[in-house]
Parts: C-alpha cells; sequence; structure tokens
C-alpha cells in the first residue's frame, strides 16, 4: 500500500477516537473515518486512480486535490461528477467509477 | 463607530486575508458575511482536520494556528457576523450600483443546493490561489500530485500520498510541504528546487535589510530548513522532476540539472524510485470573480490594488494572493486594510496604519519570491510530443504544436478550439497559462476585456460561470438571478449537460 493514513498511534497531532464508516466502491467496501473525504477514504486505503479518461483510457485519481482540477471526480449515490477531494464520505455512500470522466463534452 | 451596525460586507474566503478582513470590517462597525466553499474556516493555509475528527495537539501541523483559532473564534462570536461556510459563490453580476453574488450553499457538486444571492455595500475578494504545475512526461499517472494536495491530504485528512515521495518544482512553499509529509509519516527522498543558487541568491540576498521586517517569515522558513537536515532530506537547487514513470502508477522519476534558464543539461538525467511525487511551480491566483466584477489587472495578472486595498472598481476590495503570491502574513495584513477600509473605517487610526506598514513589508516578499523562485523558459526543454498538456482533454504538446502548423495561428482561442485544450471541466485552470506560454501570446489572451478592464486582457482567466453547476439547479433559480450571462454565453447552449459551462470557452 502506497498511499496510506496515518497510524492515530503514531501521529503528533494526537487525533481522537475515530469514529469508523464504510463506503461501497465498485461494490467493494472500503473502510473509512468520519470527517474523510471520499478521496481521502480511497487514498488512505490504498487506492490511488478510480476514474478512467475518455480519450486515451488512463486511470486519474486525485491530482490537486483542492477542488480546482476535477480529475477525481466520481459518481456518488447515484450522481456523477461529485469532486471526491471536497465531498465528505458517509457511512454507506455508494462511489462508482466514472468511465468516461466528468460529463463535458457536449 | 457606533449605533447598530448598518453597513453589509461581504468576503469571498476565509483564508488568512478573508478572515482578517472580515474581523477588521466588524470591528470597524459593519455587519459582515463570510463565504467560503470549504464546510470549515481556514483556506488552503490552515486546512485543518473537521470537527468530527479532533486532535489534542493538531497545532504541531500549522504555522501561526494560534492566529486561526483566535480569529475564528472572534468571528463566531460576534454578533454583527455570519459565517456561511459550504458556499460555493458560481457567478458574479454587475449592477448599476454594485454587484450581486450567486451562491450554492450546500455539499460540494450536490443536486439541489440552495441558491442564495448577496447584494452587499461592499465586497472583499480573498479567493487565495491554487498550485500551477507545469507538465512534464507522465504527470498524469495515478501518483502524481501537485504540491498542494499533498499539503491538503497530510493536513486536512493525516494521509500521507506515498511512502517515498518526491517533492519537486518552484518556491519556498516546498519546503512546508516537506514538512508535512515528513509529520504524516512519509520519506521524502528529496526536495528539488528548479532555480539554481544564483536565482535564489538573488532574489534573496538582495537588499538583505528589507528582510528585517519579514524576520517572522524567514524563521519559518529557517524551522523547515532544520526540520529536513534533521530528516537528512537532501534539498537540490537547480534539479527538476523532468518525467515520471510508471504502469499505471508513479514507481520512478527522472530528476536532471537545470540550467539557469530552466533549460534540462543532458547527461545529467537520473532516474530514482519513488512512489509518490508533489509538485509545484508556483502559485496562480484565483481571478474570475475580480475579472467578472471589471477589476484591473497588473501585468503580471494580479488584482490592481491602492494603498487601501481597493481595486478599480468602486466597492471592491480584494486581499491575499489575488494581489501577488506574498504567504499569509501578506495576506493577514492585506486582509486587516480591506475589511477596514470596506467597512468604512478610518485608516488613519493608529491600528489601522500598524497594519499597513506590516502589509507594506510583507508586499517586498512576494518580489522577491518571483525573482528568485518564478518559472524560466527553458522548463518546455523537457516537453516530448506525447506529454500531455491538457489533463482535461489529453491534448499533448505535439497536438497543440500540428493544430500551430495546420491553422497557422498562435492566438489561443484558436488554437483550443482545435486542439479542445483548455475547454474541459477545469476550464483551464490547469493548463491555461502553460497553453499561452506555450503559444508565446503572453499575456494577450484572446478575451475581450470588461468594459473597466485595463491592462492585460483576461483571456484565459476568464470565466464567467466559477464553477460548473448542475442544470436543475440554474432551472430552480429565481427569475433575476437566472440570467447573469450574456445570451451568447455557455450556459443556454448546453442542454444535454449536467456539468455546464466548463465545456465552452470562456472567452465571449
Amino acid at each position: 500500500m502506497t498511499s496510506h493514513r496515518m497510524p492515530a498511534g503514531s501521529d503528533p497531532a494526537r487525533p481522537g477516537p475515530d469514529h469508523p464508516l464504510t463506503i461501497w466502491v465498485d461494490g467493494e467496501p472500503v473502510p473509512g473515518t468520519a470527517g474523510q473525504t471520499i478521496a481521502g477514504v480511497l487514498l488512505g486505503a490504498g487506492r490511488r486512480q478510480w476514474r478512467t479518461t475518455s480519450q486515451d483510457g488512463a486511470p486519474r485519481g486525485v491530482f490537486c486535490g483542492i477542488g480546482v482540477c476535477f480529475d477525481c471526480v466520481v459518481e456518488v449515490n447515484g450522481l456523477r461528477d461529485v469532486r471526491a477531494c471536497l465531498r465528505r464520505a458517509q457511512d454507506g455512500d455508494v462511489v462508482a467509477r466514472q468511465g468516461a470522466g466528468p460529463e463535458a463534452t457536449p | 463607530m457606533s449605533g447598530a451596525p448598518s453597513r453589509h460586507v461581504v468576503v469571498v474566503g476565509a483564508g488568512p486575508a478573508g478572515l482578517a478582513a472580515a474581523h477588521a470590517a466588524a470591528r470597524a462597525g459593519a455587519r459582515v458575511t463570510v463565504l467560503d466553499s470549504a464546510d470549515v474556516l481556514g483556506g488552503q493555509y490552515w486546512r485543518h482536520l473537521p470537527a468530527s475528527r479532533p486532535a489534542a495537539n493538531e497545532r504541531v501541523l500549522h504555522h501561526k494556528w494560534g492566529t486561526y483559532r483566535e480569529l475564528a473564534r472572534a468571528l463566531h462570536a460576534h454578533p454583527a457576523v455570519t459565517v456561511v461556510p459550504s458556499a460555493q459563490v458560481w457567478s458574479l453580476e454587475r449592477l448599476d450600483d454594485g454587484v450581486r453574488l450567486n451562491v450554492l450553499v450546500g455539499e460540494p457538486d450536490a443536486a439541489g443546493r440552495e441558491a442564495r444571492t448577496f447584494e452587499p455595500d461592499a465586497l472583499v475578494l480573498a479567493p487565495g490561489a491554487h498550485d500551477r504545475t507545469l507538465p512534464f512526461p507522465g504527470w498524469q499517472l495515478p501518483g502524481v500530485y501537485s504540491a498542494g494536495a499533498a499539503q491538503a491530504l497530510a493536513k486536512g485528512e493525516r494521509v500521507a500520498v506515498g511512502r517515498r515521495v518526491v517533492v519537486a518544482g518552484a518556491g519556498p512553499f516546498l519546503l512546508p510541504v516537506a514538512s508535512s509529509l515528513l509529520r504524516t509519516g512519509a520519506a521524502v527522498v528529496g526536495v528539488h528546487e528548479a532555480n539554481g543558487l544564483g536565482s535564489l541568491a538573488r532574489g534573496w540576498l538582495d537588499r538583505p535589510w528589507e528582510l528585517v521586517g519579514a524576520a517572522g517569515k524567514a524563521g519559518e522558513l529557517a524551522g523547515y530548513v532544520r526540520e529536513l537536515v534533521r530528516h537528512r532530506v537532501p534539498w537540490r537547487p537547480g534539479e527538476a522532476v523532468v518525467a515520471a514513470h510508471g504502469d499505471g502508477q508513479v514507481e520512478a522519476v527522472t530528476i536532471a540539472r537545470l540550467d539557469p534558464r530552466w533549460t534540462p543539461v543532458p547527461g545529467t538525467e537520473r532516474q530514482v524510485e519513488a512512489d509518490a511525487v508533489a509538485v509545484s511551480h508556483g502559485f496562480t491566483p484565483r481571478l474570475e470573480l475580480a475579472i467578472a466584477a471589471g477589476c484591473a489587472l497588473t501585468p503580471a495578472r494580479f488584482v490592481v490594488v491602492d494603498a487601501a486595498q481597493a481595486t478599480s472598481v468602486p466597492g471592491v476590495w480584494a486581499a491575499g494572493e489575488l494581489t501577488g503570491i506574498g504567504g499569509a502574513d501578506a495576506a493577514l495584513a492585506e486582509g486587516a486594510v480591506a475589511g477596514t477600509a470596506a467597512a468604512g473605517g478610518d485608516l488613519r487610526a493608529a491600528g489601522a496604519a500598524r497594519t499597513a506598514r506590516a502589509r507594506d513589508r510583507s508586499r517586498g516578499f512576494a518580489a522577491r519570491i518571483e525573482a528568485a523562485h518564478g518559472i524560466r523558459g527553458g522548463w518546455v526543454h523537457w516537453l516530448r510530443d506525447d506529454t500531455v498538456v491538457c489533463r482535461c482533454e489529453e491534448t499533448t504538446y505535439g497536438r497543440l504544436r500540428e493544430v500551430v502548423d495546420l491553422t497557422g495561428s498562435r492566438e489561443t482561442r484558436s488554437v483550443k478550439l482545435t486542439s479542445r485544450a483548455g475547454l474541459g471541466p477545469c476550464q483551464a485552470r490547469m493548463c491555461g497559462r502553460t497553453l499561452q506560454e506555450l503559444l508565446d501570446d503572453g499575456g494577450s489572451g484572446a478575451g475581450a476585456p470588461g468594459p473597466a478592464c485595463e491592462g492585460p486582457a483576461p483571456g484565459v482567466d476568464r470565466r464567467p460561470v466559477v464553477v460548473p453547476v448542475r442544470l436543475g439547479d440554474l432551472a430552480a433559480l429565481p427569475a433575476p438571478s437566472a440570467s447573469p450571462l450574456d445570451p451568447s454565453s455557455s450556459m443556454t447552449s448546453l442542454p444535454t449537460t449536467s456539468l455546464s459551462a466548463a465545456s465552452q470557452p470562456q472567452e465571449t
């Protein structure tokens, strides 16, 4: 696993107890903690790509991390084009890969 | 000031500049509304864990954390201040006697957000900036992040983007990013600053007596350097990541020495194993609201402000990175001046005068950063024909050159329409300035300047619709707000997409 959430025990910020949650990504459960964004949950669980580009079929995940680049968009609970780096995860969120990228091409 | 507050000041942005502006405006007697697209205050500088993830010692992740806590506490406690979190300003209309902000309030990119409008007596724009990352072969691979992303994930999520991370690009920001990565448990393989010691010395050591006023900033940077030394992280000036490699994700990068113009020096390339790269070459101010308001821009495309942080448009003030990349100290000082002035407060009063002096000192810092760390043109030599330039539309450097050859045009708008570069959902925020530089049309851009605009045309920075808005939300808007754009612009021409506006060229 490459990207990962820092273990609370070794975190100098001394976080309080976690409130675990689970989101469902393409049918698989992915554990996270309350307050994380969807991108935070995915990266924290070692997943780095969750979109396929329309032109080259290339994998993408987070690039800018602050809502500017739209690389990280996913479908959340049936709604497309949600920036995963901005949206806080809710327990039970159903997240699906967007094959064709953001629906921006007329 | 006495009596009931009446003047309504709206502050857009809740980073250091916006928080300081709101605080100052409230102190000067105004009624204040703070709008920020995030659900927590602090902006990118103080990006932090949400209330649902409290941490006992969070201050170790931040500089000036006490300042943030004090500002946030004061704003929440002040009866004349309303903070509206999760508020996305999606357009700004010019009225005969001011401006109207069209805002959607709710979860990011959700359907059915609450539509609100604000017509303030005074507007303070403090939207900040985002990273600018120059393209290089492989930069579209998962595992390549902007330095800001690595920072935001570390501070706001306690997520490390990798185990072995290379930090590269240009500017003092690389140092706090490396520090954040270390404090998130990642190994930083190296920090590679594109500018060599010559440029750095010319920028930082010129007129050293002027740095005395910025001693706090120098101390902060020295602290980061000590941390790198302690962790044995090499800091290498005059080097760049010129390619990222891997099958579906980053596995290694190529680092090369650069000459003073940022041209890679042949024969100096070396491959380094890494599972993540954090790269930024500077910052781009978020200009769209200022451009929509008609604010004049400087030749370097920052918002022109006077000594009171007033823009060229009556009733509109600006502070922070929008007026120059000067860092948090400058932003705090500028915000305090802007907020006082916007509220109609007296800038000659003792406190305000001191604030204005602090602002003037901090501003020198922006000029030094540009002199020491500014982007130099030789970087184009690390591009290859198959290097993706526009991440959204996957337009390559080779395709861009082909389009220029085919159409005989180097005009940005024309090349964008043919190559599709810059027409994707990010609205050319990632590649717009790069496109302009590659096409070598400087700041001329292609946009018709707004009536009140002087100086350079806003070009690729013009975005009448600031973020993509779902058509369902637009349809639900009340009549006066439903037509902020001229009829030729994009909203009405895109009936079939859910993300409107993003795909259309914004120069109308």
